[in-house]
């Protein structure tokens, strides 16, 4: 019997430790490379050899100095664009969010399959009208026009709906006979009690930011407008000489979410899992 | 709430009680309608509309009937549309099951050191596509001693030229998506995993049902609304997949289009070659698809109704 259950024990850690591997094998390989020539990897791809002894800091010192710092640029530029992104989108999904799940009123639920909606139809069939709303507003290379179509999001609504729905309604009715008028119940009552929801919601909508390519890639024009994963993307044209930076900058992009990430596994998975909650 | 309430409510608010009740929601819910009004509703119609006229470049529309839907059949939108669908397939086939059996085994009493390896498997969905679009673009490098050939070269098989053919193009987006998201749906099954009663395993066991008939008959249908949840993301995902293949290609056109999608479709008709017309039929072409998939999904599951009790 014992034996039995070390059998399955080594079975079952095996198995899954094979797809774990898998899960860190690109960022290990990007890590291990970015110490090498640049122009390596993109003449030879990735090769399973380790010249230890040939590896240098310099790809790491570039990203400060090639092209005036412009690798800092693009830092700066996702992170405002982050803060702008989650900030904005915290406050107007969880007071639409928290208005559905709280209130009867009429087209409540005309309102919410609205939600649904735009949830539902993948934003790629939008970009190029979008586009044009944009470019006609003069919005195009603005930090403005990569937030403004996106500073509801959908998701956030449905969760801040769900978690809402979820609430004492106590809490309002006894803000009410104190005397606070409905928005004071919103500010003052329900968003503290709303916290680990604007945890959860931070994580996925900063997550969402950060990474994101398409929308940004088609706004930001100018390379000192750039954010990292656009910036980054585009030193891979076939004139780029500044391979160099690519595989340090990639890396560099990675690794202060990969921290957060190491110090509050927990939170963050509940956070991004966020994203799925449903009925 | 009680009609005491209201009155003490009226009685107390300098802002009209009763009144405000019935305003605020409104105001509430007022920068959604609003959203929805310029950053969907206007856009949406917009692109029906110019998916039916003639439109290069910010030249004046002109009206062409369903031209550029004729158009689209000719073109190798066809071939992007067969990209897409095959793409979605196989993700589906690997990203509803697979992460299902990883959970249980994770979830299960065998597995040693469970919370490491779910850390592990969840960085792919922390890392941006263009990062790991870097990764499998040179790990997947024709060269015959890149890591992928080197790999294969292992069981014998030749060096291939990953991203030259169409049917390896397809493995390599394949793998990418399934090395993206296998963490995640691990963690969304792993949360419906706890709230199947574990007493219902008991009494499966003692009635003598082996392992595989407990997985079949307890497991599947208590997290049958995350497998539904799970297949409607991976749908979705998959049909409007872009990032990962322009990634590979850096490119919105890809030599013979063997890594062309409807969305690089879209993308390389509408931003290369300013043909808003012909992007926009396949839009709205990929928006009719959703919609239908949208509708099946909505009839089975019935989100509104559910959590509406």
């Amino acid at each position: 019997m014992n034996k039995k259950k070390i059998g399955l024990t080594i079975l079952a850690t095996f198995v899954v430790a094979i797809f774990a591997v898998i899960a860190i094998m690109p960022f290990f390989f990007l890590l291990i490379s970015s110490f090498k020539p640049g122009s390596e990897m993109i003449r030879n791809g990735l090769q399973f050899k380790f010249d230890f002894q040939n590896y240098k800091l310099g790809n790491y010192a570039l990203l400060l100095t090639e092209r005036e710092g412009i690798y800092l640029k693009w830092y700066i530029n996702s992170i405002v664009i982050m803060v702008i992104q989650v900030a904005t989108g915290l406050f107007f999904s969880s007071l639409v969010g928290y208005g559905l799940a709280k209130y009867k009123f009429k087209g409540r639920n005309v309102l919410f399959m609205l939600v649904l909606l735009v949830m539902m139809v993948p934003v790629e069939i939008l970009i190029l009208p979008l586009y044009k709303e944009i470019n006609s507003v003069n919005l195009i290379d603005t930090y403005a026009g990569v937030v403004l179509p996106f500073i509801v999001p959908a998701t956030g609504i449905f969760f801040f709906r769900q978690f809402a729905s979820g609430l004492p309604t106590e809490i309002m009715e006894s803000g009410r006979i104190d005397g606070c008028g409905e928005f004071g119940i919103f500010f003052k009552l329900m968003m503290p009690i709303m916290l680990p929801a604007y945890g959860a919601m931070t994580i996925l909508l900063a997550m969402g930011s950060w990474n994101s390519m398409v929308w940004p890639m088609i706004v930001l024009r100018t390379s000192e407008m750039q954010t990292l994963p656009i910036g980054l993307q585009s030193l891979l044209t076939p004139y780029g000489n500044n391979y160099d930076m690519l595989l340090s900058g990639a890396v560099m992009s990675v690794l202060p979410i990969l921290v957060v990430f190491l110090l509050n596994q927990k939170t963050f998975i509940a956070g991004m899992a966020a994203g799925s909650v449903k009925g | 709430m009680s009609k005491q309430n209201n009155i003490n409510a009226a009685g107390t608010q300098k802002s009209g009680g009763i009144h405000m009740i019935k305003v605020a929601p409104y105001i509430f819910t007022a920068p959604f309608v609003i959203y929805f009004l310029i950053f969907f509703i206007y856009p949406i119609t917009e692109t029906f509309w110019t998916s039916l006229c003639q439109q290069v470049g910010f030249a004046p529309p002109k009206f062409a009937g369903l031209a550029n839907y004729k158009l689209l059949i000719d073109d190798y939108f066809v071939m992007a549309v067969q990209n897409s669908t095959l793409y979605t397939f196989f993700t589906c086939l690997i990203l509803v099951p697979l992460p299902l059996m990883l959970a249980v085994i994770i979830d299960s009493k065998f597995m040693f050191k469970a919370d490491i390896f779910k850390s592990a498997l969840f960085i792919p969905a922390l890392t941006s596509v263009v990062m790991a679009g870097l990764f499998f673009k040179y790990a997947f490098s024709s060269n015959p001693s890149a890591l992928m050939n080197a790999f294969i070269g292992f069981f014998g098989i030749p060096p291939q030229g990953w991203l030259e053919n169409r049917v390896t193009t397809w493995i390599v987006l394949v793998v990418f998506c399934v090395w993206k998201w296998l963490g995640v749906n691990i963690v969304y099954y792993l949360s419906a995993l706890q709230t199947i009663p574990k007493d219902l395993y008991e009494a499966a066991t003692i009635d003598g049902a082996n392992a595989w008939e407990r997985f079949l008959n307890i497991t599947v249908p208590g997290v049958k609304p995350t497998i539904i949840y799970v297949l409607t993301i991976s749908i979705y995902g998959g049909f409007s997949m872009f990032a990962e293949a322009f990634t590979l290609f850096n490119s919105a056109r890809t030599p013979g289009d063997i890594g062309a999608t409807i969305v690089s479709y879209i993308y390389a008709q509408g931003f290369n070659r300013n043909n808003f017309g012909l992007a926009s039929a396949a839009g709205i072409t990929l928006l009719a698809g959703v919609m239908i998939i949208n509708i099946i999904q909505l009839k089975i599951t019935d989100p509104v109704g559910k959590s509406d009790d």
